[in-house]
This record gives structure tokens, sequence and C-alpha cells, in this order.
């Protein structure tokens, strides 16, 4: 993270005239990097030869705070991982300590997370369509969904009271249950999204403008998204058929039935596209939730000290952005002895760098908004 | 739940003998433990076998040894498995994967920065969060910072 940039000496081309290499500085703090994040791109005229993100700037050492707290202090840090998705990262941390602690959760507790979390995904593609959109000049879509994100953040407002920071779910269930007339809004709101996505579609994904600034750009060969770690949407872009929810399933996704949209060419059209289509099928996962839901508790009495007994757990699972994986270690005490984040944002903006140059500058962005980085979360 | 475990460890010991007696269940999970200098080895064969995923890496600060956690998938296999080694604490330098997955680049660029655990054959290691200038790794159990405030112990 030094700040000294150096340009490599002028060389000449095949008609003599010097010809030297340019380093671009783009960010910390840049409305295109989505975020605290900043790329040193070095250029020959206007195409990227080689580029390198730098991260780290929202560094907050949450895995370091989170051995200084007991297990139930560290859910609100969680929130603070991923903020336009924090539902993901509460469950999943929730999930490793139940594990560890031998915790059951009720059934109603289970459907409500997986309804907040299909809700997340949506607001959450909301926002990485809405901003990759806003990136490639398409102001328009922006305003489009950021209407749809702000009808669900609404919804978790009404539900725990914050409109980014849930703490929601917590290790043994949910906070609370829901409030009255809250499925019936969630349901409407299902029913009249489907048409604002065909909407978008036909906006968006069949704008000529969208398809010359998306098509071909950032191409991921399947080979690489699965040598490089990619996962959600980025992987399944490039066809690699690999969700969580289905392929290792957790909680009680096994019963639903929807299906894992996938690309062919890898480019940052398809991986815009995924995550549309993707919002349809958790469209049809919230309606068979609530639907199959019964009435009962929505959480398991725990007493505020966890100690659980000296082993460790792993638990993923499938966010907006791909596998996160939550890995929390006990030595027995009050508090957890390691926690360790195993981002998808983190493991996918790597791939940045291999899949930027030979584009064009104006081309970076739009590589990473369909990457759809967000920095708390790259950074921990 | 054990029974996928034991159907996985009969499959992996079935595709390659080696493996077998380093193979072990640990709290649910299916655990290969290795010793360092077979580390590489190993992953080469695992990667074989049809594990063509790298999860995560990950050390955890024991009180003798940093201890390198990988998490590996297979989609033929559909399975998850860990790889443990140890890592001594006065020589800590453990063999890159990048290599063999090319995923392990940041991530142990992230344990490099985190642990001060040196990756051989890495090639870019750097810190990667904190300032090139910053001084310890702050996952260390005994990294002490006077700004660092302990809450009081409960009960």
């Amino acid at each position: 993270m030094t700040l000294e940039i150096e340009s490599k000496e002028a060389t000449h081309d095949t008609d003599g005239l010097p010809v030297e290499e340019l380093v671009v500085n783009i960010g910390p703090s840049h409305p295109s990097t989505h975020g605290v994040g900043r790329v040193v791109v070095h250029l020959d005229g206007e195409v990227m030869t080689h580029v390198e993100p730098i991260v780290g700037y929202l560094h907050r050492g949450i895995e370091k705070m989170s051995e200084n707290r007991t297990y139930l202090q560290v859910v609100p840090l969680t929130d603070r991982l991923d903020y336009v998705g924090s539902m993901y990262a509460n469950w999943a941390y929730c999930r490793a300590v139940e594990r560890l602690a031998g915790i059951s959760v009720p059934e109603r507790a289970e459907y409500l997370r997986v309804i907040v979390c299909e809700l997340q995904r949506i607001a959450s593609h909301m926002m990485a369509l809405g901003s990759a959109a806003g990136d490639t000049g398409a102001a328009t879509m922006f305003i489009y969904t950021f209407d749809e994100r702000e009808r669900i953040i609404e919804a978790f407002e009404e539900l725990c009271g914050s409109r980014l920071t849930y703490n929601y779910v917590r290790p043994g269930g949910v906070s609370f249950d829901v409030p009255e007339g809250w499925l019936d809004n969630v349901l409407a709101f299902c029913a009249a999204h489907r048409d604002k996505l065909t909407e978008m579609d036909k906006l968006f994904f069949g704008n000529v403008i969208a398809k010359g600034r998306l098509k071909g750009i950032g191409v991921l060969s399947a080979e690489d998204a699965v040598a490089w770690g990619a996962s959600g949407p980025v992987a399944r872009g490039s066809g690699v058929n690999w969700d969580l929810r289905k392929h290792d399933t957790y909680s009680v996704y096994p019963r639903f039935d929807f299906d894992v949209p996938t690309g062919s060419n890898g480019d940052a059209y398809d991986r815009g596209r995924v995550r549309l289509f993707e919002c349809y099928e958790s469209c049809r996962i919230i309606e068979q939730a609530i639907s199959q839901m019964t009435e009962g508790p929505v959480k398991t009495p725990l007493p505020r000290l966890l100690r659980p007994a000296p082993g460790e757990a792993y638990s993923h699972i499938e966010s907006a952005r791909g596998s996160l994986g939550v890995y929390v270690v006990s030595d027995g005490t009050p508090r957890p002895y390691r926690m360790h984040v195993r981002s998808p944002a983190f493991c996918n903006l790597a791939l940045l760098k291999i899949l930027a140059p030979g584009h064009m500058l104006a081309d970076l962005v739009a590589v990473m908004g369909s990457l759809d980085p967000v920095f708390g979360e790259v950074d921990r | 739940m054990s029974d996928h475990l034991e159907e996985l460890r009969e499959r992996i010991s079935e595709l390659d003998p080696t493996i077998y007696p380093l193979f072990s269940i640990e709290f649910g999970d299916a655990v290969i433990a290795v010793p360092l200098d077979d580390l590489l080895v190993t992953m080469h064969r695992l990667r074989e076998l049809g594990f063509d995923r790298l999860g995560m890496v990950t050390a955890v600060d024991r009180p003798e040894f940093f201890v390198l956690v990988y998490r590996l998938h297979s989609r033929a296999l559909s399975a998850g498995l860990f790889v443990k080694a140890k890592v001594h604490k006065e020589d800590p330098v453990a063999p890159s994967m990048f290599e063999v997955w090319p995923a392990a680049d940041w991530q142990e660029r992230e344990v490099f920065d985190l642990f001060g655990i040196d990756f051989e054959g890495h090639p870019d290691l750097k810190r990667i969060f904190l300032p090139d200038e910053f001084e310890g790794h702050p996952l260390r159990k005994d990294y002490d910072h006077p700004r660092v405030i302990r809450r009081p112990d409960y009960i």
C-alpha cells in the first residue's frame, strides 16, 4: 500500500515516436469503486496492461475484535461486514455458533431466515445492478432498482427497526416474529416485483448501449472461475452451476422448488443478467416459504453467556455475492478463540487483475461493477 | 452426517490409498492433517481427486504452533474437506498453494499480513490490508498495542 507509483522508461514505437506507459490511480474514494477501494492501472494508450486492486482502506479488524467479545456480542459486528447484505453474515455466523454449541433452531425461525435472506438477495442484487448500470451511464436503471430496494429496506425496518444493520438472525433463531400483515406485504411486493424485473430486463439488458458496453467485457472462463475460487453470480455467469442452496444445501432450502440461473459467456453482461434472473427465483422461494410456514416459536431460549465446548465449526451459505463461510474456533471460554470470515467479495475482487487487462480504461468500471464488490466485506 | 463422511473416506481411500491414514473426522467435518513437508504434494493429489475448488485459507494461533486451515470443495464428489498443517512459530514458512489453485493468491497474502506466515512460491507476497510499514501481525495472540482495550472477563 505504498503511495509511490513508478513509471517505466520511455520507449519508442515503430515510427520512432516516444511511448510511455502511463500509470493511473483510481480511488480510494471514487464513485465507481463501490466503496473505499483503490485500483492502480497501467495504461498503454487507452488499453489497460496491468491492473492492481489495492484493498484494506475499510479494514476494521473484525476478526480480531471478535476474539474480545462474547459469542452474542459478535452478531452485531457481522452486520458491518457486508453492509448491503447484513442478513447473510448474521446467518452464516449464527449457523457456525449453533453448530459449535449444539443449539437447535425452531422451524419457523428457519423459514423466517430464508424469507429475509431471499429479500436481502433481491435488495443486494438491485443495488449491484443499479450501481453497475449507473457506472456505465444508465442512470435511469439506477432509479428503478433503488426504488425496489427501498421497499425491501422499509420492510426490514418494520421487521427489526433498522435499515441496514439488522442484527436479526441470532444464535437459536431470529430476534422477533413478523409484525401483523408483514408477510402479506412481502407477497404483494413479490407479485409486483416480477413485472418490474421484466421491465428492467428490457430497459437495461435489452438496451443496445448496455449490450455494447457489457458484452464481451471481462470474460471469465469456467475453468478460471473454479480455479480462482469465484462464487455466486460471478461463477454462475461463466456457466459454473454452483449454488450452495442446491449443491451443499442447508436450512429448509431442500423443500423449495427453484432453478439456478447460469450464463454462458462469462462476460459482464451475463453476470449482471444472472443477478436479475436470481431475483425471480428469490420471489419463487419467498412465496413457497410463506405458504409452507406454520405458527410456532422463533427463538430457542439461550443463556446470555454461551460457553461452547472446545472445538471448531465451519458454516457456509449462499450470499448475494457467493459462498460466505464463517469459521469459528472455541476454547471453552465465553469468547471465540478465532473467528474467520471467508468473504466471497474478497475472492471475487481478486479476479479483477485477470479480467480487466486488455480492455479500455473505461471498461474497468463495467468489469468492477459486474464483480459487485462490497468493501466492508472485502476488507473486514 | 457421519455416514456421508465415512463414504467420503472410502471414496478417497479407493482413489488414493496414501491419503487414507491422514483422514480423520473432527467435530463433524472431514479433516486431513498433513505434515508441512508433504502439504504441497497432498494438495496436488487432492486436486487430482476432484477437489477443484479452494474455498478458504486461514490460520489459527495455537500456543505451540500455527495451524494452517484450508477448506476444499469438490463438485464431482459433492463434498467439502478441511486440510490442516502445523507451522512452527520460530520459522513460520509454508508452501504456497498458488500453483495448485490461484484462489490462494489473496487469501495467502491475508494470512501473511495478519499472522506473519511466509508462503514460499507465492508470486507477489506482501501485506494486503495493513500498510507496508505496519509493525507486527495483529491476529497473533501475543500481538499487543497500547490502544487495544481488553473487555473485562465475564464471570
